[in-house]
């Protein structure tokens, strides 16, 4: 017996068990909608009538569930109309829970937020043992927590330590993981899936519950103790009045514990007043901002499978073991033996910390071939050029590889500051050439900018961006101007820094108040990381196109070698691990009240300069640029939505106290104040 | 069986083979040979041929995927890499409908994969063979004793703590001793003798002394750093480790090698009276060789280069306790089905096991009685130009990685002859177990 909703199949087998499938028309993935809910609501109402052998929930689609529909997040206005989805969610789970018959959740994919939650409303839970399968609970990375039940049934089953760790970091588990913390019940191959469903019909074996040993910090007694250890750790990432919920779920735990009802209910009350909140909804905006950044590549439209990177040096390196993470070939180029050597070094640390297992070790390894004499570039798809930055080196180099790469491969560079149009003087088809400037470092920050000129190919623009796709990066689309977006934006923040550092303030001081405003690093350890001379030769280059002055304290540093964490000194001294010495802030120093406006107030401007000479489309853009490249507060949205927030106004008459007090550098741009008639 | 039947019976291999199409070598890469010290190296087997493999692939005209067949000789794989030619084959994206397998015919397995991989391309069964050797002795498994296996055995079996008690007492501490495999395969089970002493009884034989042995060492010291210092051995590529190392050069060689220092080694195999020592012997190595054969058809279909034909090759058996006399043993047949005298090799690479061994070949060749009576022929077949054997060095100064060494003296001899502007090559082995194998190799 088969019936078929708008997104549930049902279908009774012999032995009387249901088979709910869940299949969302016309996308995808899954998500728990409101009508998703309906349905599943009228559906479980008429199996409580009809008390079938048993229930399972699976998923037609290649994940289980990814979790609650997040555009609906942005048409709620009012912490009423949040309450009243929260409320049908978890009303749901509950009838699920209460079903007189034994549930079983059957997983694989994505099974993450709401879909977890709605799998912890069910008896059991078998998952695929495949690495595609993710289990977790990801809402506090979009500024509010689980709401459907997760803070109450998780920790129940399995354990307190875990479940905190879980919902607090939004980590997601592999099966296996899931199966020994006992999140699962079984971890299995997917041929193996339906039998064990069954086999838990039918034998009904005790429910999960969390052992005797990891429910110990949920007594009433250890609950607070535990809670400040928690609040601990994650003030360490995150500050309560920049995140706000990850504290508000350590509350409702260290309050409630396992009281169902009243759990609950806090997670009720306290999601809806976090979802109407600036934080959740500038998350929301940034995780819409990425989905964009997303479509600009399409992965269909270019399927590069060799890879070949031209320069050894970190980035060259770090870019080239990236792309062999990511599956594709990868022959790496340097003329020295050393270099590649390091290359392989870092690629085989960071294959180690990502893949783990042995096997996917070696894969990965064999992927990433050290290539001396340059014999992959005649059969790449992609070459990327990621020499030193010197224009005739660049010219000569493409010279030599043009007429030996494979016809129609994309040819790009990682140039952070020379202009394309310089560089494709010395190709015979100049328009080809298109810039991929990935940041440092390649493993962590995800934004590629995709530097083209007016005269770029279409073609090459559309390769770069699908292949930045490929290797699950976020192309942004930007003008061969100099700096491009992020390297421009964030410059005349490090130089006032470096100012301020000029001018006596501690180098501590000043990151502690980038951190105050939501920057996940300092300026100035920043700097240190990125190295001051790679800093100072891109201010240079800035200097002489835009009139940014450089200071002369970054100029003597470099000069008496203190070049950053790389030399073990910059503004900070650093360890043999390459931690800075006396970065902690400490209490009572003394800093001058203008501090982060002088610093932040730099960055918007020049943002808006950036937005008003077209370096990027439109706003949007822009956030989403200098939030994934720079780490920009994504609390904020963005200085684009970050200007919006705190008032155009505002901030211009900040500028224009600046401007008196400081100088030219703090020269409003004109477009602070728009132009008469001009929609905003 | 008479000397006359004998006769009778090598005639008949001397008969002309059908070859119905060319074999040619169209390109080859190595690995450096690292040697053995004491413990593991910084690569398996399999790392090595994957590494020498890719780099010759990497610079093809055709895909991975168009590789009709992989043959690997390797003697001892590791307990990961049963047939190793599969799992490097695998992981060198060669298509997983690409037959591979793996050939043992100990010292000469890489020639014998070469051999077989000639032979598919020669009747018309494959157009591209990946084909060469590979090994890594450091990593040559040391095994549990048989006595120690059968306690273990007990042991696993015994619930309970008396159960546990009595097979504790059964336990002997002369079971804990390892069995080293390396050295278990070194030496003729049948004869009971190792390699070694196998040499020193042809050094008995053939008069041969240690200062002659010690100064073939040392000249084959000093020609592979004149090689090396020429940058003669474009063929090896570099390793790269994963701590941040990398291996370019064969790391045997030892440019300070003097007679004096090589007169002071003590014998290791015939103690105290012998002469083979380790300085005179060839080393223990790890390392990997690649090569590409191709039909006439693939040339033509992908334009490939031709670095040379193998034309013909030949294996001979004889008394294990003196194989090291399998080159000539090998190679006369071959020479003569194609009516060659000595002087119509341009450049030989006879694999240095020891240098007693390659010095008792020459000796041979030079004997008449020797020649007549287990060579069969009609004279002595002449004395063979030291200046063409081995110019680069060889097993005594780069190493013997058992698997690897045949594969790496084709490839090296068509470089020689390459550079040489000359025509035509032999490359031979002893082979443990009383064999010899011979490759006759041309340029155009």
């Amino acid at each position: 017996m088969t019936t078929k909703n708008n997104n549930w199949q049902r279908e009774t087998d012999a032995e009387g068990i249901v088979w709910l499938t869940i299949d969302l028309p016309g996308s995808s993935t899954n998500t728990l909608n409101r009508e998703v809910l309906e349905e599943l609501d009228g559906i479980l109402a008429e199996l409580e009538a009809q008390r079938p052998t048993g229930l399972v929930i699976q998923s037609a689609k290649s994940n289980f569930i990814v979790g609650a529909d997040i555009k609906e997040f942005t048409r709620i206005e009012t912490m009423e109309q949040a309450r009243e989805l929260i409320h049908r969610g978890q009303a749901v789970v509950n009838r699920l829970e209460n079903l007189r018959c034994p549930t079983v959740a059957l997983i694989h994919g994505f099974c993450l937020g709401g879909g977890l939650e709605l799998a912890l409303g069910c008896d059991y839970r078998v998952a695929d043992d495949d690495q595609d399968t993710r289990l977790g609970l990801p809402e506090v990375r979009l500024g509010i927590h689980p709401g459907f039940g997760g803070v109450a049934r998780l920790p129940r089953l399995v354990g307190a330590t875990a479940a905190m760790d879980m919902m607090l970091t939004g980590r997601s588990l592999s099966a296996r993981a899931a199966s020994k913390i006992g999140l699962v019940d079984y971890a299995v191959p997917r041929r193996h899936l339906q039998r064990a469903a069954r086999q838990l019909i039918k034998t009904q074996p005790p429910k999960r519950r969390a052992g005797r040993l990891s429910t110990l910090g949920d007594t009433a007694l250890l609950r607070p103790l535990l809670a400040r250890v928690l609040r601990k750790k994650v003030a360490a990432r995150a500050r309560p009045e920049h995140y706000p919920a990850p504290y508000a779920l350590i509350d409702i735990w260290s309050e409630y514990g396992t009281d169902k009802p009243a759990v609950l209910e806090a997670e009720e009350q306290s999601v809806a007043r976090l979802i109407v909140g600036d934080t959740a909804r500038n998350l929301v905006r940034v995780f819409f901002l990425q989905e964009r950044l997303k479509s600009l590549g399409d992965k269909k439209a270019f399927t590069p499978r060799r890879i070949h990177v031209i320069g050894g040096g970190v980035m060259g390196g770090d870019i080239a073991a990236w792309c062999a993470l990511r599956g594709l070939q990868v022959t790496v180029q340097d003329r020295s033996d050393v270099h590649l050597a390091r290359v392989m070094e870092r690629a085989a640390k960071l294959f180690r910390k990502k893949l783990r297992k042995p096997r996917l070790i070696q894969q990965a390894l064999d992927r990433l071939m050290p290539d001396r004499r340059g014999e992959g570039l005649a059969q790449a798809d992609v070459v990327i050029e990621a020499i030193f930055e010197n224009v005739e080196a660049k010219q000569n180099l493409y010279r030599e590889i043009e007429p030996r790469m494979k016809p129609g491969a994309l040819l790009a560079t990682n140039t952070s500051s020379i202009p394309l149009q310089v560089l494709g003087e010395a190709l015979s088809d100049p328009k080809r050439l298109v810039g991929l400037h990935f940041f440092n470092p390649v493993a962590k920050m995800q934004l590629v900018e995709i530097v083209t000129t007016a005269d770029t190919n279409a073609e090459a623009a559309t390769q770069a961006a699908a292949f930045t796709r490929h290797i699950d990066r976020l192309p942004l689309p930007v003008n061969s101007s100099p700096g491009f977006l992020v390297n421009r934006v964030l410059m005349p923040y490090l130089l006032e820094a470096v100012t301020l550092e000029a001018e006596g303030l501690a180098p501590k001081v000043i990151d502690a108040e980038a951190l105050r405003f939501g920057m996940p690093m300092g300026p100035i350890l920043l700097a240190d990381t990125v190295g001051l001379d790679i800093c100072l030769s891109v201010a240079e280059i800035l200097s002489k196109e835009l009139g940014v002055e450089v200071p002369a304290r970054l100029r003597e540093l470099v000069k008496a070698g203190r070049l950053g964490k790389k030399s073990g000194h910059g503004f900070y001294r650093y360890d043999k691990q390459g931690k800075p010495l006396g970065a902690k802030p400490g209490r009572g120093e003394y800093c001058p009240p203008d501090t982060q406006d002088r610093l932040i107030s730099r960055l918007l401007n020049e943002a808006l300069a950036c937005l008003r000479e077209g370096v990027v489309a439109d706003a949007d853009l822009l956030d989403a640029g200098i939030i994934f490249g720079t780490g920009f507060a994504p609390f904020r949205g963005g200085p684009m939505k970050y200007i919006e927030q705190t008032g155009r106004e505002k901030l211009a008459a900040k500028m224009a106290e600046l401007h008196k007090k400081y100088g030219d550098r703090f020269q409003a741009d004109e477009s602070w104040l728009p132009a008469p008639g001009r929609a905003e | 069986m008479t000397d006359e039947d004998k006769g009778t019976n090598n005639r008949r291999t001397t008969q002309p083979r059908r070859v119905v199409h060319t074999v040619y070598v169209v390109d080859g890469a190595r690995s450096p040979f690292l040697k053995a010290r004491g413990k593991p190296g910084p690569f398996n087997a399999a790392n090595l041929a994957v590494a020498a493999g890719r780099s010759l692939l990497v610079r093809q005209p055709f895909e991975p995927g168009d590789i009709d067949e992989v043959i690997l000789g390797c003697v001892m794989p590791g307990p990961d890499e049963a047939n190793i030619a599969r799992v490097s084959a695998l992981r060198l994206g060669i298509s997983q409908e690409t037959p591979a397998w793996t050939v043992q015919r100990n010292c000469a397995s890489g020639m014998q994969a070469l051999d077989s991989a000639a032979q598919s391309i020669a009747h018309g069964r494959a157009n591209l063979v990946l084909a060469g050797g590979v090994e890594a002795m450091s990593h040559a498994p040391v095994l549990l004793a048989e006595p120690m296996v059968a306690w273990l055995g007990e042991w696993y079996k015994a619930k309970g703590l008396g159960a546990r008690a009595r097979a504790l007492a059964g336990l002997r501490p002369a079971y804990l001793k390892p069995v080293i495999a390396l050295l278990r395969g070194l030496t003729d089970p049948v004869v009971g003798l190792s390699m070694g002493q196998t040499a020193e009884i042809l050094a008995h034989r053939f008069g041969i002394t240690r200062e002659q042995m010690d100064a073939y060492a040392m000249r084959s010291h000093q020609r592979l750093a004149q090689a090396q210092d020429a940058g003669y051995l474009q063929e090896i590529e570099t390793l790269f480790d994963t701590t941040g190392h990398y291996f370019d050069a064969d790391d045997g060689l030892r440019r300070d090698t003097s007679m004096a220092s090589l007169s002071k080694l003590k014998p290791v195999f015939d103690r105290p009276f012998g002469n083979v020592t380790a300085g005179n012997s060839a080393q223990v190595t790890d390392g990997a060789a690649m090569l590409l054969l191709a039909s006439e058809q693939a040339v033509k279909k992908w334009d490939l280069p031709v670095l040379g034909r193998i034309v013909d090759s030949q294996w001979a058996g004889l008394d294990p306790a003196q194989m090291g006399l399998g080159p000539v043993h090998a190679m006369t047949p071959l020479m003569k089905r194609h009516k060659l005298k000595l002087d119509g090799i341009d450049a030989w690479e006879i694999n240095e096991a020891f240098a007693a061994q390659v010095l008792a070949n020459i000796e041979a060749w030079k004997d008449y009685h020797y020649c007549r009576k287990e060579l069969h022929t009609a004279a002595a077949m002449g004395e063979l130009d030291q200046a063409r054997l081995n110019v680069d060095g060889g097993g005594v100064s780069l190493g013997h990685p058992v698997g690897a060494s045949g594969a790496r003296i084709v490839l090296h001899l068509l470089h020689v002859l390459e550079r040489m502007g000359a025509r035509r090559g032999m490359a031979s082995l002893c082979i443990g177990g009383g064999q010899g194998g011979a490759m006759l190799l041309e340029r155009e």
